[in-house]
């Protein structure tokens, strides 16, 4: 068996084998699932395909929710960014694929909780962006959503992927550490590099707290899909350079996992502090609620 | 550890893991339950479940599942409007329960044959459930496995008439539990199987003379 607990067991399993943290996670699957690797495999290029027809989607939407807060900022992004803007087509792209798979959740659309629904356009948005400018084959994209599940295991075993139990640095910042280690993997980097990638994007994130307006998945959910997906670019390009986290990636989970501890209930989806209690939060609650009863 | 794709996954309609996906699956637990078409459903929301549903789509998510619809099902945002094409009457009210899960309901549901059955569950996060009540009955399981529900006389040996039964299908029982009200009465017991069982082992159990209700739930 395939047996990891944390980073470090997975990265010396891929090293002294000689072989990718994908091919490390799908043998952990076959195992695990009793079935085998064609099946493993198949479940996840079907995963594949439900973000791109996600990104396809929220990439042309201008539907909005019941809540009027969310919806079509994807489009409008694509628009603007038509051969201009500061950033870069990789980057644009991750921004709008990110707001398109987030919208189409938001807007009772399919999608795969990637770990949770209201981080579910990180992982497509970092992934598909990088792929594309990567020029990279469909095997690669699938295999990496390997190795960004094998991320996501690890941090559920020694911290948590729910933001009632760490706050948002457990959604969105584990959403962004899976996608910067699977984008490294993409590029070509190392098992070393796709930790260190992992390490730098969940550090950046420690702390953040989950307080939702309204207790919807939309505000601040959906605009911090687009910042998670860039800063798993910004996190991978590190690792790719070569740079280093101080703090060793298990140290960093770690840490999150203490800090989710320490973070007050009010802030970890209970919409009871934060943005969530803010004048105009309190204001569109009242609206959505009193038309409610 | 988890499995690969309860990372990447599950596939589902949004907007929440635990209001929407965990919703559908609540309301398609329940018509299993009763085991046929519901016709008419008073749904008692809880909680969080009362308080954001709306905005998350909890109404739809659970018409869907009551519509026997997975919480992948592209038709969950329609589905309160394909529950009254099909003469289904569902309505929501919400209700405070003493000691649930903040993400709780209980339906109160009447089948096509005017089969009445109670049942009460909650959406514990990621989508997970568990049925917490059936007729007013404590109880405790997923649906995720294969689960028979007995209630029976309390006396010695109708335990292992009914494990036999499903020995004899290689059904493997992965968690089991009994209990009653008081001593000789009335018993309720849970069954949860890795393997599927049978329709037919399930008729063989339900004729047991001691066994006063069956029911079996197949996982979706």
């Amino acid at each position: 068996m395939e047996h990891f607990s944390t980073f470090m067991d997975l990265t010396a399993l891929a090293v002294n084998g000689q072989q990718t943290l994908s091919e490390v996670i799908i043998k952990y699957e076959v195992q695990k699932s009793r079935t085998n690797r064609e099946t493993v495999w198949q479940q996840m290029d079907e995963r594949l395909t439900v973000m791109i027809k996600a990104v396809e989607k929220g990439k042309s939407s201008q539907e909005k929710t019941v809540s009027g807060m969310i919806g079509g900022d994807a489009r409008r992004f694509g628009e603007y960014a038509k051969g201009k803007g500061l950033l870069g087509r990789v980057t644009q792209q991750a921004i709008q694929y990110a707001l398109a798979v987030s919208e189409v959740n938001a807007l009772m659309g399919r999608i795969v909780a990637s770990p949770t629904a209201g981080s579910c356009g990180i992982l497509p948005g970092a992934l598909l962006a990088a792929g594309e400018a990567l020029n990279v084959p469909r095997e690669k994209l699938i295999s990496a959503l390997f190795t960004a599940a094998g991320v996501g295991l690890i941090i559920n075993e020694h911290a948590s992927l729910a933001g009632a139990a760490g706050g948002c640095q457990a959604e969105c910042g584990s959403a962004s550490a899976m996608a910067a280690a699977a984008v490294v993997e993409m590029a070509g980097g190392t098992p070393e590099q796709a930790g260190q990638a992992m390490a730098l994007a969940l550090k950046n994130m420690l702390g953040l707290v989950c307080d939702p307006v309204a207790g919807l998945v939309e505000v601040p959910c959906v605009k911090r899909n687009a910042f998670g997906a860039v800063q798993a670019l910004v996190a991978a390009e590190l690792a790719l350079a070569g740079i280093k986290s101080v703090i060793p990636p298990d140290e960093v989970i770690s840490a999150s996992n203490e800090i989710g501890c320490l973070m007050p209930a009010s802030l970890r989806e209970t919409s009871d502090a934060g943005l969530a209690k803010t004048p105009t939060a309190q204001k569109i609650e009242d609206k959505l609620f009193g038309e409610n009863e | 550890m988890k499995g690969v794709f309860d990372i990447i996954g599950p596939v589902m309609i949004g907007p929440s893991s635990s209001h929407t996906a965990g919703a559908t699956r609540l309301g398609k637990i329940a018509r299993a339950i009763l085991g046929e078409e519901p016709s008419t459903v008073i749904v008692r929301l809880h909680g969080s479940f009362a308080k954001t549903g709306r905005g998350h789509g909890t109404d739809k998510a659970i018409a869907a599942g009551l519509l026997g619809f997975s919480s992948d099902d592209e038709r969950i945002p329609a589905a309160l409007m394909l529950a009254s094409a099909a003469g289904m009457k569902i309505e929501f009210v919400k209700q405070d329960f003493v000691k649930v899960h903040p993400n709780t309901a209980l339906f109160e549901m009447v089948g096509r044959s005017g089969r009445k059955v109670s049942v009460m569950g909650s959406s514990i996060g990621g989508g997970s459930i568990i049925v917490t009540q059936i007729n007013g009955y404590q109880v405790e399981f997923t649906g995720e496995y294969a689960t028979l529900l007995t209630i029976h006389e309390d006396r010695p040996g109708v335990v292992a008439l009914i494990t036999q039964v499903l020995a004899k299908e290689k059904a493997n029982v992965a968690f089991m539990r009994v209990s009653r009200q008081e001593r000789g009465a009335e018993a309720l017991m849970i069954l949860e199987s890795d393997e599927p069982i049978s329709h037919q082992a399930y008729k063989i159990v339900a004729n047991i003379p001691a066994v006063k209700v069956a029911m079996l739930i197949v996982p979706s």
